[in-house]
């Protein structure tokens, strides 16, 4: 290699100069470097179609396996109507609280200065590090028949856990710090100077944040937007805890999946999945057009 | 920047932004509401517990081996995502082929592909009569209902992290230092390991331990595959749920404050390294 370089550097010196030089210089030229490139490609090709693309594939083909018939009764079956239901429910008030969270936490993170700012921030991030499992866990022991507010809870008739607020409520801690993930970085990139301009100039908070912060943020509150979305639907383990497995009625779509298949009724569970995997792929499209529009 | 800031602060001692209280109210507020307070059950339910009852719960075997389980197979996994990972972003940022930007939006799919479906998607194909399992089965390997099985799930919920971790700094690095190691007679593989990889360091670590974070808590994608046999295939998640199950609040919240003080010190250790990273960026 070393030696290779340093006769193509010789031999271009007699020929045409700035070219040679930019040839040697560039490593990504030789034939090394070509064979090393498309060793990479086709390995990291294998290893996404064996890891990513293989099991849509296997979703879609057990999916229709029994026929058309059996796949349509399975999509537009009572009990998985009703759990596409919840998951949308449970979909939207997240992405709902967590829009009205993600943008006055980051609102606050990156306009003002206050000690404690970087504990504020760990603290949003929590839900990152714990295991769905847990995140479910959390909400029995506060609001089950267990928990410090069961009792309270019980006198006034609310049910919480093993009911829809529960779920929604799960669903909700899984998803928190996306959006304010994703507006964080961008508002503390545009600094402040124009939201102080506007408000030495008189601007009210409401008017600053219309026309100053929100064109700067509206790509990121997007695809944070997207982002939550595509977990909150997905989600399994917390809602899993808090769920009891009600058909009907606290059933989503991917607990309904896990029944269907606990009950070794395959095809159904697999259609159901492709729901669920169009979902995806849509979230996928919708993600990559925004960062190419963001671009 | 930060001391531009103090000093506008210092110097006018008042925020000249409005919406300083609302903001600060509507976050913590909501914070409080679905983190904190019911985050902090679980510190008061351990807390019921005597430290001996505690110890006793938490080492006990089942709960040990489900730990080991869900450590040593997150770890592992981990560990192949960084290898792949790294290729992955490597090819993404540094090539241009057809399908690069299909690649590209590939990665995000085990983010956004319901974790119940991945898992339920996977055992069939690494089960013994399965597409890919009936291959190793030939070869007397089993997959699905192993250890080898719930690494490969972790596996795919992994990869996103490690990619994504890498893919900004990749594209940042100054392309000047390779060029001038081989210029002054390095090979590109001695460039690689002594000038690329030393650059890509944090960012890859970074990636790792989120992986690693993930592997740990994991649970709708491992769940199928790993068959649940107990001291053999329990993930640590999967306890907790069992233990739910037959009520056992006590246990099930013993073994949960612990993989939760692990995930902890996982993401200190996370976020000190990309502390780090923008120090040494920034001079």
């Amino acid at each position: 290699m070393k030696k290779e370089a340093t006769q193509e550097y010789e031999q271009d010196l007699v020929g045409d100069g700035i070219n040679s030089i930019q040839k040697v210089i560039d490593p990504h030229k030789t034939e090394a470097a070509h064979a090393t490139k498309y060793v990479l490609i086709s390995v990291c090709a294998f290893f996404l179609f064996v890891m990513l693309v293989l099991p849509l594939i296997v979703v879609v083909i057990n999916a229709l396996r029994d026929g058309w018939a059996a796949y349509t009764e399975a999509v537009f079956d009572e009990y998985t109507v009703k759990a596409l239901q919840l998951t949308l429910l449970a979909t939207v008030s997240a992405v709902a609280v967590n829009t009205v969270f993600g943008v006055f936490a980051s609102y606050l993170l990156s306009k003002f200065y206050f000690r404690g700012r970087q504990l504020l921030s760990a603290l949003i991030d929590i839900p990152f590090s714990i295991s769905p499992v847990i995140a479910g866990l959390i909400f029995i022991l506060t609001f089950g028949n267990v928990g410090w507010m069961g009792d309270f809870l019980k006198a006034h008739n609310i049910k919480i856990v093993f009911a829809v607020p529960g779920i929604i409520l799960a669903t909700i801690f899984v998803t928190f710090p996306f959006v304010f993930r994703e507006l964080l970085p961008v508002l503390n990139a545009q600094g402040k100077d124009e939201e102080e301009a506007a408000a030495l100039m008189g601007a009210k908070g409401f008017t600053i944040f219309c026309r100053i912060t929100f064109p700067h943020i509206k790509w990121a509150l997007l695809y944070g937007i997207v982002l939550c979305t595509a977990r909150a639907m997905g989600e399994f383990g917390a809602v899993s805890v808090l769920s009891g497995h009600l058909r009907g009625k606290t059933n989503t779509l991917p607990l309904h999946v896990e029944i269907l298949y606990n009950e070794f009724n395959t095809t159904a569970a697999f259609a159901v999945s492709s729901i669920l995997v169009i979902l995806a792929i849509l979230i996928l499209i919708a993600r990559n057009l925004i960062e190419w529009k963001r671009k | 920047m930060e001391q531009q800031i103090v000093k506008v602060k210092n110097k006018r001692g008042v925020k000249v932004i409005p919406g300083f209280g609302f903001s600060m109210g509507v976050t913590l507020f909501l914070l409080s509401v679905i983190v904190l307070i019911p985050l902090a059950s679980i510190f008061l339910s351990t807390a019921r517990l005597d430290f001996r009852e505690f110890w006793e719960i938490v080492t006990s075997r089942q709960i040990v081996s489900g730990y080991i389980v869900s450590l040593s197979c997150s770890f592992i996994a981990a560990l192949v995502n960084v290898v792949f990972g790294l290729m992955l972003a490597w090819v993404i940022v540094r090539y241009e082929f057809p399908g690069r930007r299909l690649m590209d939006g590939l990665i995000e799919l085990p983010f956004a592909l319901p974790t119940a479906v991945a898992g339920i998607s996977l055992t069939y194909l690494y089960s013994d009569q399965g597409w890919i399992g009936s291959f190793f089965a030939k070869a007397g390997i089993k997959i699905a209902y192993t250890r080898i099985g719930i690494t490969i799930a972790m596996v795919f919920v992994g990869i996103p992290f490690v990619v994504r971790s890498l893919q900004p700094v990749l594209e940042k690095l100054d392309r000047q230092y390779e060029e001038a190691a081989l210029m002054l007679g390095a090979g590109r593989t001695y460039t690689f390991f002594r000038v690329i990889l030393p650059e890509l360091f944090p960012a890859l670590l970074a990636g790792f331990g989120l992986a690693f974070a993930r592997g740990i808590g994991e649970y709708g994608s491992v769940v199928f595959i790993a068959g649940n046999i107990p001291y053999k295939t329990q993930i640590a998640p999967l306890l907790i749920m069992t233990k739910l199950e037959q009520y056992k609040y006590a246990d099930a919240t013993a073994c949960a404050l612990v993989l939760l003080l692990i995930s902890f010190a996982l993401m200190l250790l996370i976020n000190s390294i990309q502390l780090h990273m923008q120090k040494f960026s920034k001079c």
